[in-house]
């Protein structure tokens, strides 16, 4: 298929579209504007419902409504409208609910910056609002898989009653890319026989409530959770090496600071250092076990995450370590993008300190 | 032998979790009634609020979908664009819908959107156990107003029909009470002509319903709708507010 | 015509909002007993006065009450 040259908000965009997405409820925000403006073009064509909606409360809200009555929802914003989605996150977890969110992260805390940043991984994949739940996470690092997983988010949330999001930075989103459209396997999916879409002749209602007043119903209900959230885990953890077996250094870095560690890589075995690039591309669930096997290798020196925050997936990757080798970190914050320079230096003074 | 008067089969075979003389359980009769009567049990979504009708969902025997405090008119507005043909109607409360859910419900009626709030007005946070409303009256006491509420300091009681009639998209508002036959009476009459309405696709349509809150305003039952009558009636006027004309 | 009023007996919260507004004052809170749920529920004193006009069911919010004529 002959390559095509898309914003990466847009391509996400279209790639919701080609993936079945019946609706879109989305509030301005810089950097994911192209989103809800391609959407209320978009949509419209292929019988679908766009809404700008007053607040980002709404906009989830509205994803909500749609999904519990059996209609495939997106929305998207970045970091500080992604605060306010919480709520809705929440709820579309307790309710098992699917929905998919796009965070095209900025740099915070608070207004902060329209920048790109790495800064809401916590409130991404430590659950981000009230209760004890996760949300899928998955990380593109370029306009190619931003599409091909954004069209596979609405399968798994599908599949699992879960929202997925799709978490990117303002990089991600504003920068162009040639791409391909795949078609991306369908997955057997069950019927949405839980919908509150009218009974039309069943004999019972459905209620779909994120309430359940008893604390043993509470607790059994926080249990089938625990082990949707399990099976999650087993099935759906991926991520990317790249000379990881057998280096000296492995860097462990995810979306758009992956892209600039792996030509890191590149650089420093030029200088003929062994490094090795190691890439979640579902930050929760982490790959924590593929990553505590390349830790374990013998050749493995040291550790150095790379992240636009302030040392947030670093935490992930200390508790897959568990203290095996030293793990060191290097981010920039604020809306500021590592250079290559500055990576692959860091690598280095790293694995003297070290040695 | 004829019925004269049976349970509405709009209304599933479960008791109400309501303190005795609660005007829900009279709301949820007349909504249920005008559903069957209207035969839309089998095509209507309803979505519930946060507040003393949480649990409205385990009694309607249409589908349900219980929403976040305030956020029904967002929920409602999704099921109704992708559910057009369908009955799609949010119950409120006063808490949930003129305070937290302010943003959302002008912003339906603003929208214009094709389903129907039938909202509870009782002046009163009922479920959190009667703290002050943006409905509560002057002078009247709540737990979070224990010297009864004061215009200087908590300003003057919303009045939501009125609010919401300024905007173009809300095709009917009228403001009724369940307080006795004949109010009740126009209470139906009035949920089933928005549901008519709606169906029509004319708008935004939205019943007020003044309802008594007995346990939180410390009063019997019959003298709730006593002192609703004399008070909540005087501030808040019953009838049509706004009735837009069928283009 | 004969009016049967049937009152679900423990459905009752003994709010007498039906008793209030029957136009006829034949119900009464039956103070003799309490239902399950603890209430004295309500009660027809004289069925032969009813005229079947539906008040006390359209008022009650606990749908206690069915009535059949014949």
């Amino acid at each position: 298929m002959a390559k095509e040259l898309w914003k990466g908000n847009e391509a996400i965009a279209e790639a919701a579209v080609r993936a079945g997405c019946k609706c879109f409820f989305g509030y301005p925000i810089t950097p994911q504007n192209e989103i809800p403006e391609y959407m209320s073009m978009r949509l419209p064509q292929v019988g679908g419902v766009f809404v700008q909606s007053e607040s980002e409360l709404a906009a989830i809200n509205m994803v909500y409504g749609a999904s519990a009555s059996g209609v495939r929802a997106m929305t998207s914003s970045s970091s500080p409208g992604i605060s306010l989605k919480q709520e809705g996150i929440s709820a579309l977890c307790s309710g098992e609910l699917p929905g998919v969110v796009v965070n095209m992260m900025r740099g915070g805390p608070g207004l902060g910056t329209i920048q790109p940043s790495q800064c809401d991984y916590f409130q991404a994949t430590r659950g981000g609002g009230n209760g004890d739940y996760r949300t899928i996470v998955l990380a593109p690092c370029d306009i190619q898989e931003a599409v091909d997983m954004t069209q596979e988010a609405f399968d798994l949330a599908d599949l699992y009653r879960t929202p997925v999001m799709i978490l990117g930075d303002g990089m991600i989103g504003q920068m162009m890319e040639p791409i391909e459209w795949h078609d991306i396997p369908k997955r057997e999916l069950p019927p949405k026989d839980w919908a509150a879409s009218g009974r039309k002749g069943r004999d019972h209602s459905n209620f779909v409530t994120s309430l359940r007043i008893d604390a043993q119903d509470c607790e059994d209900f926080n249990r089938a959770l625990e082990a949707k959230y399990k099976t999650i885990a087993e099935k759906e953890t991926r991520w990317a090496e790249k000379d990881a077996e057998g280096c000296d250094i492995l860097l462990v870095a995810y979306g758009t600071p992956s892209r600039i560690a792996l030509s890191a890589v590149e650089e420093l075995e030029k200088k003929g250092i062994k490094a090795g690039l190691f890439r979640p591309k579902t930050v929760w669930p982490f790959p924590s076990k593929r990553l505590a096997e390349i830790a374990a290798e013998p050749s493995v020196k040291a550790i150095l995450v790379v992240e636009m925050s302030l040392g947030q997936m670093l935490e992930d990757v200390q508790l897959a370590v568990q203290g095996a080798k030293p793990v060191r970190f290097y981010g920039r914050v604020g809306g500021m993008v590592p250079s290559v320079e500055e990576i692959a230096e860091e690598a280095e003074k790293v694995l003297q300190e070290v040695q | 032998m004829t019925t004269v008067y049976r349970k509405t089969k709009g209304l599933q075979d479960r008791d109400l979790h309501y303190c005795p003389g609660c005007g829900h359980g009279i709301v949820h009769k007349l909504v249920a009634e005008c559903m069957e009567e209207l035969g839309l049990i089998d095509s209507a979504i309803l979505v519930c609020p946060v507040g003393c009708s949480v649990f409205a969902g385990n009694y309607f025997a249409c589908d349900c979908i219980e929403a976040i405090h305030g956020r029904a008119p967002a929920v409602a507005t999704a099921i109704k664009r992708t559910h057009p043909d369908q009955l799609v109607v949010t119950y409120q409360g006063d808490g949930d819908l003129a305070s937290i859910g302010a943003a959302e419900i002008v912003h339906a009626a603003m929208r214009g959107e094709k389903f129907t709030t039938v909202f509870i007005n009782n002046a009163i946070y009922g479920m959190t156990g009667g703290q002050m409303a943006p409905t509560t009256l002057l002078g009247q006491r709540a737990t979070t107003a224990p010297l009864g509420r004061k215009k200087e300091l908590h300003g003057s009681p919303m009045r939501v029909c009125e609010l919401l009639a300024s905007q173009e998209g809300l095709a009917y508002a009228e403001r009724v009470c369940v307080a006795d036959i004949p109010h009740l009476n126009q209470a139906k009459k009035a949920i089933k002509k928005a549901f008519e309405l709606q169906l029509a696709g004319v708008g935004f349509t939205f019943v007020e319903v003044l309802s008594a809150c007995p346990t939180n305003w410390g009063m019997s039952p019959v003298e709730a709708n006593k002192w609703l009558m004399e008070n909540m009636a005087a501030y808040y006027p019953l009838g049509v507010i706004k009735e837009a004309q069928a283009k | 015509m004969t009016v049967f009023l049937h009152f679900d007996r423990d459905k009752c919260k003994g709010c007498e909002l039906c008793v209030s507004v029957c136009p006829r004052h034949i119900l009464a809170l039956d103070m003799s007993g309490t239902n399950e749920k603890g209430y004295h529920p309500a009660t027809v004193t004289d069925p032969s006065k009813c005229i079947a006009c539906a008040s006390c069911a359209k008022i009650c919010p606990d749908s206690v009450i069915s009535i059949e004529k014949e």
